[in-house]
């Protein structure tokens, strides 16, 4: 299909690497990729198209001729881009500041885009912040939504008010008055999903709006959604003043271009993501990280800090040469896991990799598997997790039954352990092959592991995307920190400048 | 089939045909010139076909035109219209599969909000128009009221349902349905499931586990597996039709709220990549807003305006 939108951005910098300055023919090439990127992360074609423009012009300026590395100050100022346009800072919600007054929140959006399940989440994020909601059931058209908003309240134990074959409108209404009684003070509308040529439905919209006097009118939009999010959010626009929109099913691996578009057509600020299927799958907006997102770029820069908080150097010095003489054991094995595990969630870490995070988005890693091998390991004996070739059948029952690996019989299930064994195998074999090539020698180190390309054929760890460049990885297994990283830094300070310089021209 | 043709042109007309940003370009006949290649590039990616797809098409054309093979903005069109037919499957393909020894068994399967359920219920109702029993399963057994939404509908269309309680193993409501469904002798079993984001493993498997009691109660089955598709989604539904078609082994698409402004031309992406040929349409809220996919039917209402101008 496609490749990602940082492979190809990865691509057309590496048209830039090493021709020193740039020329307007080669900005012309990267541009165009960049804006078959941002296609195919759906962002509109007018707004790609003014993206690029806007993109082409600052880099033609003398900032990129100049730059030392241009493809570090192209990054930049694409992701500057996008951040803008996602609308810089982040904005909360309007509550209402009279005593006695409700925060009226309508959520409103196409069908299937998430609205009563959004509506779900948003009460019961601000019942744990300490507001009293009232959750509203305005959708009496598709059958059973007010049967699932009820169900969803006592869930997260919010009220709810409805009224089975009522009007939506007096519906509305009438949970003004309940909150006063109930001391309610938000009242959160699920209305019906609508398209927004359905009339008589956008008039039913426009009659609530008038006799309730919402605070807050959220557009929920599908992540997944393609082209027709401008129509559809330019046509909501014009019969509703929204003032927010909430991005939902951002758990997949739709890059969310739709955000974009969204916010330059109606000009709201995207107030929260939904990520999940739980009642707390929900978070704030940051316009950096949806760059990051959809550029598929990560953040290389948190994840370096969060790599040197946790790896000491002498250590990671030995695990080097470890790695280097290919003598590494199950022990140190267990090592490196408890590193990683340090560092919070193995799936969070990998999203922050650049490259990689666009894949791995929304996809399952049981962490539960990685306790398994550790349980593993830590039922064996010490000259075990040196020597594994030691390990027989008597052994491997042994260590089975140990790590509470048991079949229905109630016999020790020794696959585990076997498959552990023989993945351990696989894993040395590559790391000798990787050792051959120089990967593990304190320069490879220090710079970037971009002898990688060459390896990813025969690797022991087939579902591991490629690649393609790493900065900052150096810092996970060891070798000097400062090389490693000061890229990194430099370009963080950069853009620490660029930000104060943007407030002040504010 | 006469009802297709109506009901799809009801529902574009509502808001525009798929083409419309197309055939606005030939409003006349067009100088095809740099801005004529733009405009019909960007008029292609506005349908959702995929930048990938439109910039290869107006390349094909371009070649075409530099050949002489076609030389007037009308002609380039038209060429176009035959590259984009080309890509869709044959009639033959649309058929919905039938098991001769028993109760067919269909599955409704894909991502959350693309209309699932209602689908569900529209897909009843055309098989009992067509004269045919058929029972309901309600599998998704972990959104809010699902069942409940289903249940709403197997009495407006008249249908049996099996049902369990909220929260329970969807495999088991398929095994319960299938065994009814042998007992009762009835035609068809449409299970709907759970919406589930392609990229969650876990819930792929569940999808795995249904099939293995499905087809132990009933050879071959699932005879059929549907993905509802959402035709307002873009980009993502080829990766959503990948993992789909490499997890469930879907056997075609059914392209859902083709009533708004959508334009619905990732199914031509789709179509290219995996050729998963689309079965069904659905235009509208109402249980009869539906009917069986006609390629060249298809065709005709996406290029209507094209062969007016």
């Amino acid at each position: 299909m496609f490749d990602s939108l940082t492979d190809k951005m990865n691509g057309v910098f590496r048209t830039l690497v090493g021709k020193g300055s740039i020329s307007e023919g080669n900005i012309n090439d990267a541009v165009r990729e960049v804006r078959v990127a941002l296609l195919e992360a759906d962002v509109s074609v007018g707004i790609a198209r003014d993206f690029v423009n806007r993109v082409k012009e600052e880099a033609l300026g003398e900032k990129v001729l100049t730059a030392v590395d241009p493809s570090e100050m192209f990054v930049k100022i694409v992701h500057d881009a996008i951040v803008d346009l996602l609308g810089g800072e982040r904005e909360d919600i309007r509550w209402s500041t009279l005593p006695g007054e409700p925060t009226v929140i309508m959520l409103c959006g196409l069908q299937g885009a998430g609205k009563t399940t959004t509506a779900g989440k948003l009460a019961n994020r601000w019942k744990n912040e300490g507001k009293k909601p009232l959750l509203v059931a305005a959708d009496v058209q598709r059958p059973a939504a007010i049967e699932q908003l009820k169900i969803l309240g006592q869930q997260i134990g919010v009220p709810v008010h409805h009224q089975h074959g009522g009007d939506p409108v007096e519906i509305c209404k009438q949970a003004l008055e309940i909150a006063k009684l109930q001391g309610a003070d938000t009242i959160i509308l699920d209305t019906a999903g609508r398209l927004h040529v359905d009339d008589a439905l956008m008039d039913e919209l426009e009659r609530i709006v008038k006799k309730t006097k919402p605070a807050e009118i959220i557009f929920t939009c599908d992540s997944m959604i393609g082209q027709s999010a401008v129509d559809t959010a330019q046509e909501f626009k014009k019969r509703l003043p929204l003032t927010g929109a909430v991005m939902t099913k951002l758990d997949s691996d739709a890059r969310g271009g739709a955000a974009l578009s969204l916010r330059e057509t109606t000009g709201v600020c995207i107030k929260y993501v939904t990520v999940g299927e739980k009642m707390d799958a929900i978070e704030e907006f940051h316009p950096e990280r949806m760059a990051g997102r959809i550029l598929g770029m990560g953040d290389v820069v948190s994840l370096v800090e969060k790599a040197q908080q946790v790896v000491d150097e002498k250590e990671a010095e030995a695990m080097r040469k470890k790695l280097e003489k290919n003598s590494f054991t199950l022990e140190d094995f267990q090592k490196q896991l408890a590193q990683i595990k340090k560092m919070g969630s193995i799936k969070d870490l990998l999203g922050l990799l650049p490259g990689i995070g666009s894949k791995l988005k929304g996809l399952d890693i049981d962490e539960s598997k990685f306790k398994k091998i550790e349980c593993i390991i830590q039922s064996m004996t010490p000259e075990e997790r040196k020597n594994p070739e030691i390990i027989g059948l008597p052994r491997i029952k042994r260590i089975a039954a140990g790590s509470g690996h048991f079949d229905i019989g109630g016999q020790p299930a020794v696959k585990p352990v076997k498959d552990l064994l023989k993945q351990f195998g696989e894993m040395r074999k590559m790391i000798g092959k990787l050792g051959k090539l120089g990967l593990f020698s304190k320069d490879a180190f220090n710079g970037e592991m971009g002898g990688m390309d060459g390896v990813g054929g025969d690797s022991a760890l087939p579902e591991m995307p490629r690649l393609p460049q790493m900065p900052g990885m150096g810092g996970m297994f060891g070798g000097s920190k400062k090389s490693a990283t000061k890229a990194q830094r430099d370009v963080k300070k950069e853009r620490k400048k660029e930000k104060k310089n943007r407030k002040k021209r504010r | 089939m006469a009802g297709f043709l109506s009901k799809l042109k009801a529902g574009l007309q509502k808001t525009a045909s798929i083409f419309t940003p197309v055939s606005d370009l030939i409003k006349g006949e067009r100088k095809v010139d740099e801005s004529f290649w733009e405009d019909l590039e960007e008029a292609l990616i506005v349908s959702d076909i995929g930048p990938a797809v439109a910039i290869e098409m107006v390349e094909k054309l371009r070649l075409m035109h530099e050949d002489g093979a076609v030389t007037s903005s009308p002609e380039v069109l038209s060429a176009l219209k035959k590259l984009l037919v080309m890509g869709i499957p044959s009639v033959y393909e649309m058929k919905l599969g039938k098991n001769e020894n028993g109760p067919t068994v269909i599955l409704m399967v894909g991502v959350n909000g693309t209309g699932k359920t209602t689908t569900t219920a529209k897909l009843a109702r055309f098989i009992v128009d067509n004269g045919k029993s058929v029972l309901l399963a309600a599998a998704d057994t972990f959104r809010a009221a699902a069942g409940e939404q289903l249940d709403i509908w197997a009495n407006r269309i008249g249908v049996d349902i099996v049902r369990h309680a909220d929260g329970a193993d969807p495999a088991a409501v398929v095994f319960d349905a299938c065994e009814a469904a042998i007992a009762r002798n009835v035609d068809y079993v449409i299970v709907d499931t759970a919406g589930r984001i392609h990229t969650k493993d876990n819930l792929m498997q569940q999808l795995e586990k249904i099939y293995r009691i499905a087809g132990k109660k009933i050879e071959g089955a699932p005879h059929e597996v549907l993905l509802v598709l959402d035709a307002t989604t873009g980009q993502n539904a080829l990766s959503q039709a990948q993992k789909f078609t490499g997890g469930a082994n879907v056997t075609g698409l059914v392209l859902t709220k083709l009533d708004g402004t959508a334009k619905g031309g990732i199914v031509l992406a789709i179509n290219r990549e995996i050729r998963l040929p689309i079965k069904f349409i659905g235009t509208g809220e109402k249980e009869v807003d539906f009917a069986p996919f006609d390629p060249e039917e298809f065709c005709e209402a996406l290029f209507e305006d094209l062969a007016e101008a």
